[in-house]
């Protein structure tokens, strides 16, 4: 048997198997089969950018095309991480702008990205493709620049919601005359005017633009222009989309809009105005996805536009939809799956909208095919929550922030456990989950009894003892990723299940109750986590060992601590002393 | 006048937390995370928000928990335009900061800080430099390096020199210069 199938053979068959699990099954089955695969593998994702080195991933996988890596853990969004953590793809970029002359796509997500790794990205790979940079920071348009000048064969850009130092917007007249491969461009991000003249040729130019998301500056006198340019976009995100309401403008930008019969998703719509919407009417019935999170526009009038789209698959939303546009949006889009409604004034104690758990009640009624949501509410209850569960139990990504910190059900007074428990128990799928409201360890019980497929958990302000994170960490088999802010969770429920954070990707723990002496002892215990101080009060071990820390990441890595931490960041190694090296 | 005596604050201020436990006095956050952990029999939890046992958790408001609700600052700031000026005071006010030769711009939400010897010390920790001391006609002495800011005017002024309600709702993007560089700065003798 030893006596072989030809290798080229394994390695055509090899090629159709594409998934990141199923090629390390391939690869675990015997030597020969990792040595094939290894040399065929094009694709590598890596979820946490210090699990592993860039020499590592070179070393054992030669002929990469593609590569995705993520950096700060997501509480970054939210600006629990301090400025500096790190997150640095510059190292990642020089190694491989040595060993991979014919990559083709880097996407990064949550990484720190500099001028000078863009210039070296432009310089070193001859075949690039894409790049996609997803929450990064700390580039400026003169590394888009190098991007556009020298990329010939690039087909993606996209800075989605990205941080970027925006100088000017002349980076965009860089993409050269001969440049005509563009397929998707996402600068929806920058702040700067660009020269529309260089936009409008750059779009007219590239035949195969399917993906157009402008940003704000481009004023929606302006944007008919394009759309003529390129009749064929699948995906628009509009500039500001308003201005005084001008006939020919109107009746200008809606017959543009008619003209773009593939277009399937829109988005933008920053400072909108209802006057303009009907616009995108004729465009309404094949529409899949729309965006309208930046657009401050009040329920009837989103009714209105809504009735107009039976495709809708996606729909982002500001609360202004309140529960009656929900309950029109559950009877006008069947075909809906993912929903996510953001609040329009978070601060103010008050709602300041018609908003509560009753829309969502609606939709997940209404809807069949829902599996995704994220609510931002200021009420909800336990029957609300079960009626949910119940409704849709097809439910795979949960995530309902109740926005007051430990807010009861506010028809009982009492924690909302038991819904949440409905929620576990029923959506049998459930992937991610966000808990908000008023909670005890009761909630975690059910969740570590229930919630068996969980890979993400996100909690705050919850739970009372150890005993919630007990729960959690011994009972979701399945959970990698787990970030937790404000709870009373301390040092026995994390030693207990110590061995559970090597099957995961990452913790998170902020302001919650874990001393130095546990992070010390996990640090020691655990040679293949990287057990992570961030603690802005100055080196932990000027005091007592009983103190909390203020935020601990730990994470699992074969590549050992890491170098590049800054100042308030320490690493629990192994030799029992706090490891930094500056 | 901008008040400056940064220590003389610190002491004043109260704080739950082991001795030695020194808070960072950026961010107040709900201390009842300290308290004993609740029996898992309570059947009667506490509706009320965070326990007020001494000023730095007085009823924060929301601004002042950081990272909460979870809402992006991208997202935040797209409302600024359309608040008006009570509704601006709730959400985070984020400028841009910089520091000469440092590599990397950073972001800080003003919102956070209740005056100018808690926004120094977060500059002081943030790029890990001293700003020495204030004083109203010669600015900042003894220090390399020197805290500046762009007002809404355009203008390079120096932090500290302005009340510090006027500061921040005129700050447009925080620079910390070489002390060389910022002597044209500041009072004119």
């Amino acid at each position: 048997m030893a006596s072989s199938f030809p290798e080229e053979v394994l390695e055509h068959v090899f090629s159709f198997i594409q998934s990141d699990a199923d090629r390390n099954s391939i690869s675990m089955v015997c030597k020969s089969w990792y040595e094939i695969e290894r040399w065929c593998r094009r694709r590598i994702f890596v979820g946490n950018c210090y699990a592993v080195s860039p020499r590592m991933v070179i070393r054992r996988f030669p002929d990469v095309r593609s590569i995705e890596l993520k950096g700060k853990p997501h509480f970054a969004d939210f600006n629990l991480v301090p400025e500096g953590w790190g997150g640095y793809v510059d190292p990642w970029i020089s190694a491989m702008a040595m060993a991979y002359p014919w990559l083709e796509e880097i996407r990064l997500k949550r990484m720190v990205v500099t001028d000078e790794s863009l210039e070296l990205i432009a310089k070193s790979f001859k075949n690039f493709k894409a790049l996609v940079l997803s929450s990064c920071e700390g580039f400026s348009t003169d590394g888009l620049a190098a991007i556009a000048a020298n990329c010939r064969n690039l087909r993606e850009l996209d800075l989605r919601e990205s941080d970027v130092d925006d100088l000017s917007g002349h980076w965009l007249s860089h993409f050269p005359d001969t440049y005509t491969s563009l397929v998707s461009l996402d600068i929806s991000c920058l702040g700067s005017e660009m020269s529309f003249t260089a936009l409008e040729r750059l779009v007219g130019r590239c035949p195969n633009l399917r993906s157009l998301r402008l940003n704000r500056t481009v004023p929606i006198e302006k944007l008919a222009n394009l759309l003529r340019q390129a009749p064929q976009l699948v995906e628009l995100g509009t500039g500001a989309y308003s201005a005084e309401l001008r006939p020919e403008v109107f009746s200008n930008l809606a017959g543009a809009l008619s003209g773009c019969k593939e277009l399937k998703s829109l988005s933008g719509f920053w400072e909108a105005v209802p006057a303009y919407l009907p616009a995108v009417y004729s465009i309404c019935p094949g529409l899949t996805s729309l965006n309208l999170s930046y657009a401050a526009i009040q329920s009837p009038h989103l009714i209105k536009l809504l009735s107009h789209c039976p495709k809708l698959q996606r729909l982002w939303v500001l609360d202004y939809i309140e529960d009656v546009g929900l309950e029109a949006l559950a009877a006008s889009c069947k075909d809906l799956r993912e929903l996510r409604v953001f609040p329009s004034d978070p601060f103010v104690a008050e709602p300041n909208v018609s908003l509560t758990e009753q829309g969502l009640v609606s939709v997940s009624g209404g809807c069949p095919k829902l599996h995704s949501v994220l609510y931002f509410c200021r009420q909800m209850s336990n029957a609300a929550l079960t009626t949910i569960a119940r409704n849709r139990p097809n439910f795979t990504c949960f995530r309902l922030c109740i926005i007051e910190p430990r807010t009861p059900d506010y028809l009982t007074l009492g924690p909302l456990d038991a819904g949440f428990g409905a929620i576990v128990e029923h959506c049998k799928d459930l992937r991610r989950l966000s808990v908000s409201g008023l909670l005890t360890d009761r909630a975690f019980e059910y969740i570590g009894t229930y919630a068996k497929k969980l890979e993400m958990l996100s909690l705050a302000f919850a739970g009372d003892s150890d005993l919630g994170l007990h729960h959690v960490l011994s009972g979701c088999e399945n959970l990698r990723k787990l970030e937790i802010r404000d709870c009373p969770f301390g040092d026995k429920a994390l030693l207990a299940n110590a061995a559970k954070l090597e099957t995961m990707r990452s913790l998170w723990m902020s302001s919650c109750m874990v001393s130095y002496g546990a992070c010390k002892l996990l640090g020691q215990k655990m040679p293949r986590l990287n057990v992570e101080v961030i603690d802005e009060r100055g080196p932990p071990d000027t005091r007592p060992e009983s103190c909390p820390v203020e935020k601990l990441y730990i994470y699992r890595s074969v590549a050992g601590p890491r170098f590049d931490m800054p100042g308030f960041v320490w690493t629990m190694d192994e030799d029992s002393s706090a490891l930094r090296l500056s | 006048m901008a008040m400056f005596a940064k220590d003389d604050l610190k002491a004043t201020e109260l704080t739950l937390g082991l001795p030695g436990c020194a808070r960072g006095n950026k961010r107040a956050l709900a201390n009842d995370t300290n308290e004993e952990p609740k029996s898992t029999n309570n059947t009667t939890p506490d509706a009320k928000k965070f326990s007020n046992d001494d000023r730095e958790n007085a009823p924060p408001t929301k601004a002042q928990v950081v990272g909460w609700p979870p809402v992006r600052s991208y997202r935040k700031n797209c409302f600024q335009a359309k608040k008006t000026n009570a509704e601006a005071e709730a959400s985070g006010i984020y400028v841009k900061v910089s520091m000469d030769g440092a590599p990397y711009l950073r972001k800080m939400d003003l919102k956070v800080y209740k005056g100018y010897p808690e926004l120094l010390k977060a500059l002081e920790d943030m790029f890990k430099f001293k700003v020495g001391q204030y004083c109203e006609r010669q600015g900042y002495n003894g220090s390399e390096f020197v805290p500046t800011y762009e007002d809404k005017d355009g203008d390079w002024m120096l932090v500290g020199d302005v009340p510090w309600e006027m500061f921040i709702s005129s700050c447009n993007k925080l620079r910390i210069m070489k002390g060389s560089e910022a002597r044209g700065l500041g009072c004119a003798v």
